[in-house]
């Protein structure tokens, strides 16, 4: 991975440290020249991404996998971010885990985030060896996207499917949240 | 509410490996209906389910050809699917079918599932996903071409490969079944 060209997340996870003055810098003029407010975390390996998926909290996570690529995911992605403006206050967080392609990032992936002015937690997940970890995902994914994992704790809710509408997916979130 | 219940933990239905699969009749992109038992001197066959519009099915489109040609020769043609509803995804009609198979000059049939009656007895999901039977129709294989969608010159195993020389060894394929990120089939709802 070529640190200048994914500062934007560099500057907020990794490399917080050694780097951090670099990016701060780099990212404000970022920041300014183009107005972008919309900050993802790039993960270019499965392992490094996987504790998203088993956080030990009291908080009831909704993980969405999703691409711009992917029109039946598109089109549900407004009912995540509804989902992620009812929730405030109450222990359940969004995150919206894209499988967009390196070499759209620039082009495709950041200004369909702009667009959308989306809110909820972006992670961009390139790990290319996705026969290695869809398993590790769930073992009922069978590849295809949008999948949803709703979780708390050890209690688990997976959908190969997309939703038809907000009250689906409300009621797919309820499932753990309110069990 | 339970359509989504029961939706929670979905059962892929259709052939498992070891499951012996069903002949089918599908229009080619020529206009001419295919069946499997139309082969003659063939070992085996590589279907896949793939479609035109799909990143993943795009970005296979040359290496589909370069399987063909290897596995073809000993045997087992591929022969392409498309199960997606054009009325959902209209990129994915016979004619665009027809166009792109034109265009690309894929040496395979390219077959259109109209009326989406044989992807759901396969239990395909998604597109690309392969399924390599045997002559007896017989399901030896299921999931990815290769372990590196996104990158040909990343690619260090090529499972249709391996598994059509195991097949052709008498042997159990090694893995039997993989998983690989996809677009998923386009129906009505």
């Amino acid at each position: 991975m070529t640190k200048t060209s994914y500062i934007y997340k560099t500057s907020l996870i990794k490399y917080r440290y050694s780097y951090m003055r670099l990016t701060s810098i780099l990212f404000l003029s970022f920041l300014c020249s183009i107005g972008y407010s919309q900050n993802f975390t790039t993960y270019e390996k499965f392992d490094d991404f996987e504790h998203l998926l088993h956080q030990e909290n009291d908080t009831t996570y909704v993980v969405n996998f999703w691409a711009t690529w992917c029109g039946p995911c598109v089109k549900e992605l407004p009912y995540f971010e509804e989902l992620h403006r009812k929730v405030e206050g109450k222990k359940i967080k969004v995150i919206l885990v894209s499988l967009d392609f390196k070499r759209q990032i620039e082009k495709k992936f950041i200004p369909f985030l702009q667009k959308n002015n989306i809110k909820s937690d972006v992670v961009l997940l390139l790990d290319p060896k996705e026969v290695e970890w869809i398993d590790k995902v769930d073992t009922r994914w069978s590849g295809a996207i949008p999948i949803t994992i709703v979780y708390k704790g050890d209690e688990r809710a997976f959908l190969e499917e997309d939703f038809a509408n907000y009250t689906e997916l409300e009621n797919f979130v309820n499932t753990i949240y309110k069990h | 509410m339970f359509c989504l219940m029961a939706a929670t933990y979905p059962v892929h239905g259709g052939y498992h490996v070891g499951d012996t699969a069903q002949d089918f009749k599908l229009m080619n992109v020529s206009g001419d209906f295919v069946s499997l038992s139309d082969y003659k001197d063939v070992e085996g066959y590589v279907v896949v389910f793939t479609c035109n519009t799909c990143p993943y099915s795009v970005m296979y489109e040359d290496r589909l050809i370069e399987l063909h040609n290897r596995t073809a020769e000993k045997g087992f043609p591929v022969v392409a699917i498309n199960p997606n509803d054009p009325d959902v995804r209209p990129g994915d009609n016979f004619a665009s079918m027809q166009e792109r198979h034109t265009e690309k000059n894929f040496p395979f049939v390219y077959l259109f599932d109209e009326g989406q009656k044989v992807y759901p007895k396969f239990g395909a999901t998604k597109t690309p996903h392969v399924y390599i039977l045997d002559k007896d129709l017989k399901v030896r294989y299921i999931g990815a071409i290769d372990d590196s969608a996104k990158d040909p010159a990343g690619v260090s195993v090529n499972y249709v490969d391996g598994a059509v020389d195991a097949i052709k060894a008498g042997k159990k394929p090694s893995p039997e079944t993989t998983k690989a990120i996809g677009c998923s089939i386009k129906v009505k709802k």
